[in-house]
């Protein structure tokens, strides 16, 4: 390499030099805390947050679209079946004068309380289940592992299918199927994060002191394995939605008179090759829209809250 | 130094180079090499302008610090650095007197394996595991010569033999999950050489290896060498695998080579700061009353290197001059040269 | 692997075996009888009918009766459709949706990997995004909705493809479609990220330095390695597929298995859900069986390590 520089080498240069070993140990980016940083890094994420805020807008429009209209959700108005989309109704009416726009909204809510009801519950359930099979481990363990794998050999939807026929058609029985099968995935999670986390010096460190077992589980081991478990959690919500559609769909769900999208969807279906677009058309945008905002959410939080990618 | 029985005529060896002269020929020569890598933080300059050559059956070590650019450089020559993020800004790989730097990816590839190959750190990563031993071994072969399955197996059978595997007809079927990590490395070995490439390049050969078993893997190493006459590049650590098997040695620090010289000078005469304090840092069982001596504080930030020598924050004796402007190369020696303001007219007697 | 055999075998039975008596419970659990309807109203008639489907016997005779049905895959006669057996039923029905789902499955992958694949090679390429875009899409449509968005343009608007039964390959296009792009959606993801780890894999650098071509190195090194994480999958998928043949065969009105499980489930036809349900999950169970061969030859380390001294 060649110096330019070298003749500007001035003879005072060579003096021994102050140590100065902090600068060098510098440490580059100030640390975060862990949700912290999760946000910062999920606040990068574009798409995951414009699905974010569609789902607050689909929520304040859900709660608020059917106390607001004019239309109620049963009403029907047999002289006006089948409208195109008008000022009057916005996105025209089905073959019983049902306006379209507030039942895409009450829809809505169905989805998300299924959805979010459906989380929750598997969310309980879970964290129990695998807390206890995970923290006690050894046979207990052997045994309820045992039972999750059996269970995870069943085709779900056919076990819902089959307890929506034995239990009849309606919210709370879309609900209680889908946990009766759903929890066995998030307890999994659950019970292999805290396999991950029990042996950690901080739990060996509050059982020396005679803390009890629950209050290891509730006060150390729960919030260092939130991660995973929230995606998990924002993944299950749009897999009950589609559930719910589908059984809808199916005729085993929500009936009408009261809207679901997979009722409208399924309402609309003899009548797809005449031309009334709008009635397939509003339920399917909107149902497809929601489980998008909340699968991109989920890739999201899942990138995010990953501490094993963070750097 | 000199190798007598020199088989390897694969090269397009003039037949007028005997002897010491052979060994003398230039079959590889670095010059200023640069090399970056852009990340999400920012461009790395991961390789600052090195610059070496290497002879035919020579074996040149280069050491230095996890991080100090010394694996970029082997991949650069190997033509295996990822584009993007990594790019070569700067600089000549001459190789039997081309660059490969200019080459497209199609000439390179005629090369690689053929003429340069590799060896890596990990031999329970570096082998696939779903393919048979057979296969990975042979398959280079019948990419760079038309020959057949046969001829093919043959030649894979003597080189496992050559790498001390034994009954190799048989483990040509196997699955590199059922050889232990020694002899997985020997099985990258034979990957390496079954071409009969002029220069090897070892990437950390034996670090992930037992101790007992690197004593066996540079054995093989220097017999290979004796048989074949293949130039290595060893990329290291650890001092102790140098002193075995190296002939010349550069250190990197924080993508430059600041010392190179032939074993002897660098181990017994190490004139770099930087050098010496590697040595010290090392136990030797010849100097039992030698406390060890730790290199105090961290390598530089290779997102904003400083302008003089990298090492002046670390250096028990630096001097204003070495954080401002970075220090010409002295020769010592024919072989010997070194990057450090010491060697200055001016800087003698300073740290008496 | 013998050994392996075995108890995933003893396993499936036991699924099997549990998902029936499950079923059977379930279906007796449901209060009143299948001949609640008007038509049937008459006690007399009642109870001869429930005669002779034997359903006046006891639950523990009935169960006996249910489990020897199964082993000899005798369901006895429909309820609804009295010229019909169970068995008849599933003899008519199960070849079409047997081939709609392998005709998916196929579909599926084999474009799910290639997708996945060029999105790896061309890692934050336009390629990579437009792939994965695509791929978010498809795994957040329903695959009924696809399915009647698919009919109402290609056969109500554009009159391209016709939009019900089962025929003609052109008739096979709508519905593997819409039963596929979900799974394949899945498939793309998956592969995409376990092929871009593969490949920063010291096997696929050590591939590269011996100078191979990259189409061998992609398909020889990487792409056998890539698969394993889609294989874990499969089963879960078939499953999807499975059900995903109820609404794909009511909508598009083809006569497979899926449709009769779906009337007999609206009239509450006891003998075919049960026979379909048994038979759905035996054959659902055979495929998670035959998946994990499938990976136990991908990974040969899974099929070697009972028979050989592991050395390392």
């Amino acid at each position: 390499m060649t110096n330019l520089k070298e003749v500007e080498i001035k003879d005072e240069w060579f003096k021994p030099k102050a140590k100065n070993l902090e600068k060098a140990e510098m440490v580059v980016r100030p640390s975060l805390s862990y949700w912290a940083d999760a946000w910062r890094k999920l606040k990068k994420n574009k798409l995951a947050m414009l699905g974010m805020f569609f789902l607050i807008f689909l929520a304040i429009m859900a709660i608020f679209v059917p106390i607001f209209s004019p239309y109620l959700v049963t009403a029907t108005d047999y002289p006006s079946q089948n409208k195109a989309p008008s000022m009057t109704h916005w996105f025209g009416t089905d073959e019983a004068g049902r306006d379209v726009f507030t039942r895409t909204w009450y829809g809505a809510r169905i989805s998300l309380f299924v959805g979010l009801m459906a989380a929750l519950i598997d969310f309980f359930i879970g964290i129990i289940y695998g807390g206890i099979s995970g923290y006690k481990g050894g046979k207990v363990d052997l045994i309820m592992m045992r039972i999750i794998e059996v269970l995870y050999g069943l085709p779900h939807l056919l076990v819902v299918i089959l307890l929506m026929v034995v239990m009849g058609s309606s919210l709370t029985t879309i609900i209680v199927a889908l946990t009766i099968t759903g929890w066995v995935g998030m307890a999994r999670i659950v019970r292999g994060q805290v396999l991950q986390l029990k042996n950690y010096e901080f739990v060996t460190a509050s059982k020396s002191f005679g803390a009890k077992t629950s209050r290891i589980i509730r006060k150390n081991l729960l919030p260092n394995t939130m991660g995973p478990i929230i995606v998990q959690m924002t993944l299950t919500v749009p897999s009950a939605i589609f559930a719910e559609a589908f059984l809808s769909f199916l005729g085993l769900g929500i009936s009408a008179p009261f809207a679901s999208w997979g009722v409208m969807a399924n309402d609309a279906l003899p009548v797809i090759l005449s031309g009334h677009w709008w009635r397939l058309f509003f339920p399917a945008f909107f149902i497809s829209l929601t489980m998008f905002a909340f699968n991109v959410l989920g890739d999201g939080l899942q990138d995010a809250l990953d501490p094993k990618l963070r750097g | 130094m000199l190798r007598e029985q020199v088989l390897h005529n694969k090269s397009t060896g003039k037949p007028t180079f005997e002897g010491k002269e052979r060994m003398e020929e230039k079959i590889l020569q670095v010059e200023d090499l640069q090399v970056t890598f852009t990340t999400f933080g920012g461009v790395v300059q991961a390789v600052r302008g090195v610059t070496f050559d290497l002879h035919k059956g020579e074996t040149l070590a280069i050491v230095g610090e996890s991080g100090c650019g010394k694996s970029v450089t082997s991949n650069a020559i190997m033509g295996l650095i990822p584009q993007p993020p990594g790019k070569i800004t700067n600089g000549k790989v001459v190789f039997k007197g081309k660059d490969l730097t200019s080459f497209k990816k199609s000439d390179l590839r005629k090369i690689q394996g053929l003429d340069v190959s590799m060896i890596f750190q990990d031999p329970m990563t570096a082998l696939n595991p779903t393919m048979t031993i057979g296969e990975q071994l042979t398959e280079g072969l019948r990419t760079h010569h038309k020959i057949s399955r046969v001829e093919a197996k043959t030649k894979a059978i003597e080189m496992l033999l050559l790498v001390g595997i034994s009954n190799p007809s048989e483990r040509l079927n196997q699955y590199p999950h059922q050889f232990s990590g020694g002899m997985r490395q020997r099985i990258v070995i034979a990957i390496a050489l079954i071409c009969e490439p002029t220069l090897l390049i070892a990437d950390e050969p034996t670090t992930a290896l037992d101790v007992t078993i690197q004593a066996q893997i540079l054995e093989l190493f220097e017999e290979i060498q004796k048989k074949t006459g293949v130039s290595i590049i060893l990329i290291t650590h650890d001092l102790g695998v140098v002193a075995k098997i190296a002939d010349r040695i550069a250190v990197m620090y924080a993508g430059k080579i600041i010392e190179i010289g032939t074993k002897r000078e660098i181990f017994y005469e190490p004139t770099h700061p930087y050098t010496k304090g590697l040595l010290n840092s090392v136990p030797r069982l010849d100097l039992v009353e030698e406390e060890l001596e730790p290199i105090e504080g961290t390598p530089p930030d290779l997102f904003a290197p400083p302008a003089g020598c990298a090492f002046t924050a670390r250096c028990p004796y630096a001097m204003e001059v070495c954080n401002l402007v970075y220090p010409v190369a002295t020769s010592l020696s024919e072989k010997h040269k070194v990057d450090c303001w010491l060697q200055d007219e001016r800087a003698k007697g300073l740290f008496n | 692997m013998i050994q392996y055999i075995i108890k995933r075998f003893f396993m499936m039975v036991l699924t099997v075996l549990l998902i029936a008596t499950l079923t059977f419970f379930l279906m007796h659990a449901i209060p009143g009888s299948p001949f609640d309807d008007d038509r049937t109203s008459n006690p007399t008639i009642q109870e001869n009918l429930e005669k002779y489907y034997k359903l006046d016997q006891p639950l523990p005779v009935q169960y006996a009766n249910y489990l020897k049905a199964i082993v000899t895959f005798d369901f006895g006669p429909s309820i609804k459709k009295p010229n019909d057996s169970v068995n008849s039923l599933l003899a008519r029905g199960f070849p079409i949706s047997f081939e709609l789902g392998i005709i998916t499955i196929l579909v599926a992958v084999l474009s799910g990997v290639t997708l996945g694949t060029l999105a790896a090679l061309r890692h934050n390429g336009i390629i990579d995004y437009l792939a994965m875009t695509f791929a978010v899409i498809g795994i957040s449509i329903p695959n009924f909705i696809l399915a009647t968005l698919l009919i109402q343009i290609f056969a109500g608007e554009l009159k391209w493809l016709p939009a019900a039964t089962w025929q003609s390959p052109l008739h096979m296009i709508l519905p593997t479609l819409a039963l596929a792009t979900g799974p394949m959606a899945i498939i793309a993801r998956l592969t995409r990220s376990s092929m871009l780890e593969v490949l920063t894999q010291d096997y696929i650098k050590m591939a590269r330095a011996k100078g191979l071509k990259p189409s061998r190195i992609i398909i020889r090194h990487a792409l056998r390695n890539a698969m394993m994480p889609v294989v874990t999958i499969m089963g879960t998928m078939l499953a999807g597929i499975l059900t995903g043949t109820f609404v794909i065969e009511r909508i598009f009105a083809i006569p497979g298995m899926g449709k009769y499980f779906v009337e007999s489930i609206n009239n509450r036809d006891y003998p075919v859900i049960m026979g379909s349900t048994v038979f759905y999950s035996a054959f659902l169970v055979f495929m998670l069986f035959l998946v994990d061969i499938v990976y136990g030859i991908l990974d040969p380390r899974i099929k070697l390590h009972k028979k050989e001294g592991e050395s390392s």
